[in-house]
């Protein structure tokens, strides 16, 4: 007996102190694994859902498939792991996921108290509302005693209860587990608004069983800065996460696409061929390949594709660049120059 | 020989052989491994949480929430603090556990005894009930109940009105709610005389029938007692109680008490579901009973009805309280299902919305499962002082 207890009691201090080194390195990690393994949503049309062929997409998704192009060379390198909202932080926290990319708003609590690093802002979002048509209402200012159904563990919450108490107006808050309960709960007449992140609202208005009984409030009540989280105290990893992103930004700002990227390695500009990697060290600094950036670009493409392609104004959710173009076109997207 | 053959002599063995040292040795030995693992994982905790910039603590429980919770029972707004969330998804699963034990319960018993009736029909009926609730997963009840039965309830502007007073609709049952003016209290003094009233009449009763064999119909007279005392003295002090009636304005009712459809719906749910076991149980405990009690309580020519309440009931609940206390405790924790429809019960407001606003999820789960704990080992520790009480007494 002496003997099991005292083997049980070394294989215990064996696991403790394996805690203990299951930090940092995760770009090392990754390598090793040859597997990026990336958290995203339960299914967010345009942001991250599997399609009918149970291939994920989406602009998290892509932010992930990007960041697994950059680090092992093939962006289809990515497990993805669906999570709730209210399981996103502790799986990264417990290194069950390397990152997060996961429509996540970057607040102060978060950055600071959870031991997480926002790396950046992949879309700029706003909180608003979806109101049935049959109330007759057109401004957020006329919802004084509403019922509203909203996701539970979201910043959302938050934002919905200093708005109504900054308007002096009372609600009812039902909160769901997950944003499709959220809609069932909306579309039953359980509540008379739905409130949610502006992109989202476009993506469940049109999974409501009349698409046309609801109606989009101009209303934007918060700022939402959706991007993808890193585990604090491994910097390796997060500028890694980091410019992956600010060099898609990068691409679309000096026109490297996905069509024109096999051209662009002959390219004469000196920021060109930073981003693909003909000069400059950039891949060795970050302890990547030299030909990162070409990687990125030529599997998953520049910022402006992303967008396109998945929340696009050819696409079912429809979203215009507003805020997100590049800060060239009026909007508010400025990467650090890539050099 | 004086001395005990059996017992070696003392001076003999050495300690190390004593087989009671070495089982003390090799238990201490055993609590030492285990607090001293469950230490350095604590530690482990704590060291990692800190390396990584994770907060720690219980100083969370002072902040500010900010978010709102739509149904609470003690007072609460959202410059309250994060404790007070506790308490608020507290309350509230004490108040879902609590109603749907005492539902659970009348429903169990009552369909436990049709089950038995030698009316065909009603017997087929309280069987198929069974069947059907206690094979059906509860997760699906609770949507059944929430999103196909009472989702098709009307929208509040076209409200069932029950009177003028009371309206039904989709955001639940709106009832009017009693203001309590000068004198009210009175009305208050008088009900609970009334009750004490009652309960001595139950044991004045009980005494009598035991030393007599005389019936008093206890139920019907502690009844009207309970429900016309309170309303007499209500009418003679001049209606001392106001109502709160409900009326529409723009959205939902303003003003009375609304019962939210959630509850309601995980009511229903709970307490059909475990109705169904309770009454399989029941129908176990009165089986267990020899049928030669049920023929002498009749030769001796008590009617049906007291042969079951006076000879049966007695007897079967010593076989009824210990898996009955199981269901108990099932119910309490299968309540925390709540989170799927939107209940603001504990793990929906403190495990969710708390612990996501302030991600101390190690301090909130604990938390919350240290509740549950406290709640299930009370409920446990009730039933068995009472089954101590009906147990059977051997003189």
């Amino acid at each position: 007996m002496k003997k099991t207890l005292a083997s049980i009691s070394l294989a215990t201090a064996g696991l403790l102190t394996l805690g203990m080194q299951a930090q940092a390195a995760t770009l090392e990690d990754v390598q090793s694994a040859g597997e990026l393994r990336c958290g995203v949503s339960t299914g967010l049309p345009g942001f991250s859902q599997p399609d009918s062929d149970g291939t994920w997409r989406g602009i998290d998704v892509d932010t992930c498939r990007a960041v697994a192009a950059a680090v092992l060379g093939n962006a289809d390198a990515v497990e993805f792991v669906p999570l709730t909202a209210a399981e996103r932080f502790t799986a990264l926290q417990s290194g069950e996921i390397d990152m997060l990319s996961r429509n996540t708003t970057w607040t102060t609590v978060r950055d600071a108290s959870l031991g997480l690093n926002f790396t950046g802002t992949n879309y700029y979002d706003g909180q608003g509302f979806l109101v049935k048509s049959e109330l007759g209402v057109d401004s957020a200012t006329q919802l004084d005693g509403a019922s509203v159904c909203i996701q539970a563990g979201t910043t959302t919450e938050l934002n919905l209860a200093d708005y109504f108490r900054a308007n002096g107006m009372e609600y009812e808050a039902i909160v769901f587990d997950t944003s499709e309960q959220s809609v069932s709960g909306f579309d039953n007449n359980r509540c008379d608004i739905l409130t949610s992140d502006t992109s989202q609202l476009a993506a469940l208005r049109t999974q409501l069983s009349d698409p046309s009984s609801a109606v989009v409030l101009p209303e934007i009540i918060s700022k939402e800065p959706l991007g993808p989280v890193v585990r604090q105290g491994d910097d390796e990893w997060f500028n890694v996460v980091k410019w992956v992103l600010f060099l898609q930004i990068n691409a679309e700002e000096y026109g490297v696409s996905m069509d024109n990227v096999d051209d662009m390695l002959s390219s004469d500009n000196p920021n060109v061929q930073r981003i693909v990697g003909t000069a400059g060290d950039m891949g060795d600094l970050l302890n990547l390949p030299a030909d990162f950036g070409y990687q990125v670009i030529s599997q998953v493409g520049n910022y402006g594709e992303m967008f396109e392609r998945n929340v696009g104004p050819d696409t079912p959710i429809g979203l215009s660049r507003g805020v997100n173009a590049l800060w060239t076109d009026g909007g508010i997207l400025y990467a650090p120059p890539v050099r | 020989m004086n001395s005990d053959p059996s017992l070696p002599p003392k001076s003999s063995v050495k300690p190390w052989n004593d087989p009671r040292v070495r089982s003390a040795v090799f238990q201490i030995l055993a609590i030492l491994a285990v607090a001293w693992v469950g230490y350095s994982l604590f530690q482990n905790t704590l060291t990692n949480m800190a390396s990584r910039g994770i907060s720690t603590g219980f100083g969370f429980l002072d902040s500010s929430a900010g978010f709102g919770i739509v149904m609470s029972l003690i007072e609460y707004n959202e410059s309250m603090s994060y404790g007070r969330t506790f308490f608020v998804g507290l309350a509230n699963t004490l108040l879902v556990s609590g109603l749907g034990i005492i539902f659970a319960t009348i429903v169990g018993f009552i369909v436990g005894v049709l089950r038995l009736s030698n009316n065909w029909l009603i017997a087929r009926l309280a069987l198929a009930y069974i069947e059907i609730f206690r094979n059906i997963p509860l997760l699906l009840q609770i949507f059944f109940w929430y999103f196909a039965v009472l989702g098709t309830l009307p929208s509040p502007r076209q409200s069932v009105s029950i009177g003028e007073v009371a309206f039904l609709n989709l955001r639940g049952i709106v009832l009017p709610k009693p203001i309590f003016e000068a004198g009210s209290g009175a009305v208050g003094i008088v009900l609970i005389i009334a009750i004490i009233i009652s309960l001595a009449i139950a044991r004045w009763a009980k005494r009598r029938q035991a030393a007599t064999g005389q019936f008093f119909p206890v139920l019907p007279v502690s009844a009207a007692l309970i429900l016309g005392a309170p309303i007499i003295a209500y009418f003679a002090l001049g209606s001392p109680i106001g109502w709160d009636v409900p009326a529409l304005s723009g959205f939902n009712f303003r003003g009375g008490i609304t019962v939210i459809p959630e509850l309601g719906a995980l009511l229903l749910a709970l307490t059909l579901y475990t109705a169904s076991f309770i009454a399989e149980i029941v129908r176990s405990g009165i089986i267990s009973v020899s049928r030669g009690q049920t023929e002498a309580a009749a030769a001796l020519g008590l009617p049906p009805r007291r042969v079951l309440r006076l000879v049966i009931v007695p007897q079967a609940l010593r076989v009824i309280i210990p898996p009955l206390t199981s269901q108990y405790l099932n119910l309490t924790k299968n309540s925390s299902l709540a989170t799927a429809i939107g209940y603001p019960d504990l793990v929906n407001v403190f495990m969710g919305t708390t612990l996501n606003q302030t991600g101390q999820a190690v301090e909130i789960v604990a938390i919350t499962m240290a509740v549950y704990l406290t709640i299930s080992l009370s409920i446990s520790m009730l039933m068995n002082i009472y089954n101590r009480a009906v147990a059977l007494k051997e003189r």
